[in-house]
């Protein structure tokens, strides 16, 4: 049973009905990163897939760049509780990138530049529901929002769309990456509500 | 995790815009310093709110937390939590929230904390750890604000800075300078990291909160000082944000 905040009215609004239970609308975009943003020359830059042992693809931004792309237009969820709705996005599909991979690894830990990691089961990046992003709102991604390119995953909350993405590496396991080991859920789906572990 | 009943117990203005809550919490299984909590609030009608907001008291076993609100003109939560909001009003809340952007009592290395504006509020939180653990782990704050009225903790900070002359407060005014200051306003420079912060040679561990234009400037001069980037920690709030 709640507690009621004498006087408390709160405010409604007609876009909450698609907003995940606990959101609240947003109309900028806040930034939130655990360290100093990277920034990455094209020239450096590049995006692996491995197994572990052995790497099965590398681009470089290059050939990255020769993939098709697509625009993506979807809403965030942030576990911080703002959301924001109707963002588009231009990127590859993993869907492409894992096109030729033939693996039965069920997971994989996404890899950053500046060492954040974040895990996902292979079939929630797969069929249309996960990008490697490089333009937001019609520009090159900012690199405080992850340029030049991030992962976007826009049906969990938004710590799994990882920033400044280099890689990802398939896995027998779903092992917790970097906030999934702070406290935060291994899954993360905001209309289940899954912000933090439970112990 | 659950959330907990807690009862307001103390409330006093930090300055015109900004309120701590003293809250007595229900079970309270205690904090580190730099962790958060959710704070929700629910309407007669069911309609609940929740924000996050850092604790500004060190951890303590009597049960008690502290947080320092700052109200935001088109919030939703902040200004009933620093207008309306009475002593013996009850609320309810979960955490602690947080495991990385935290100061533990057995860190010993030199510790850089920069704040800008309320993100000075989980940087406190670690000076007040330090002080209530008699830790000697050698501190200085870089609190970047607008003007002097917008400083939190004003006397205990001073207090804080000239008993124990290892926790060095350096102020940066952005907008208005008190009468006595030695540098124009401007936001944080290169020369001020030069004499207002550790050496990276000492090895200091750098916590950097506030909004995101400040953390992404602070933490690119410490870099450019030579800080490793594995050695910063940031924590950012954008315009909307009612975290801290």
């Amino acid at each position: 049973m709640a507690i009621i905040s004498r006087g408390f009215a709160g405010r409604r609004s007609t876009a909450d009905a698609k907003l995940p239970p606990g959101q609240y609308l947003t109309t900028d975009f806040p930034v939130l990163s655990a360290g100093p943003t990277p920034h990455i020359s094209l020239d450096r830059w590049e995006f692996t897939i491995d197994d572990g042992s052995k790497v099965l693809k590398r681009w470089d931004w290059k050939s990255f760049r020769e993939l098709p792309t697509e625009s993506i237009t979807v809403d965030l969820h942030c576990v911080t509780r703002w959301s924001k709705l109707g963002t588009s996005w231009e990127g590859v599909s993993l869907d492409a990138l894992l096109s030729d991979v033939k693996t039965d690894l069920p997971y994989a830990m996404f890899r950053s530049y500046g060492d954040y990691t974040t895990n996902l089961p292979l079939k929630d990046v797969m069929n249309k529901q996960a990008w490697i992003a490089f333009k937001y709102d019609g520009a090159d991604l900012e690199s405080e929002h992850g340029g030049p390119a991030r992962l976007l995953v826009p049906h969990l909350y938004l710590w799994k769309s990882a920033k400044w993405v280099k890689g990802m590496t398939l896995t027998p396991h779903d092992k917790p990456g970097f906030w999934e080991n702070l406290g935060y859920h291994i899954y993360g789906d905001p209309w289940q509500e899954q912000r933090y572990s439970e112990e | 995790m659950t959330w907990r009943g807690a009862t307001v117990v103390g409330l006093h203005d930090e300055t015109a815009t900004a309120r701590t809550l003293a809250l007595a919490v229900h079970d309270w299984p205690g904090h580190v310093a730099g962790q958060h909590v959710d704070v929700r609030l629910t309407a007669p009608d069911g309609y609940s709110a929740v924000r996050s907001y850092s604790i500004a008291s060190a951890p303590s076993s009597d049960g008690r937390i502290e947080i320092t609100v700052e109200r935001l003109a088109n919030g939703e939560v902040s200004p009933y939590l620093t207008k309306e909001l009475m002593v013996g009003d009850d609320l309810e809340l979960r955490g602690p929230i947080g495991g990385w952007f935290v100061w533990r009592r057995d860190q010993t290395e030199p510790i850089q904390l920069m704040a800008g504006g309320s993100g000075i509020v989980p940087l406190m939180a670690m000076i007040r750890s330090r002080a209530s653990a008699g830790s000697s782990a050698p501190f200085r704050l870089l609190y970047s604000v607008r003007e002097p009225g917008a400083v939190f903790y004003r006397d205990e900070l001073r207090a804080l800075s000239d008993q124990n002359h290892s926790a060095i407060v350096t102020y940066a005014y952005t907008r208005v300078t008190p009468k006595d200051s030695p540098r124009p306003p401007g936001r944080i420079d290169a020369e001020l990291i030069a004499t207002g912060t550790w050496s990276p040679n000492l090895g200091p561990t750098s916590y950097v909160c506030g909004p995101t234009s400040f953390v992404e400037n602070a933490t690119d001069l410490l870099i450019a000082a030579g800080h490793g980037r594995e050695n910063i920690r940031t924590e950012r709030f954008g315009a909307t944000g009612e975290r801290k």
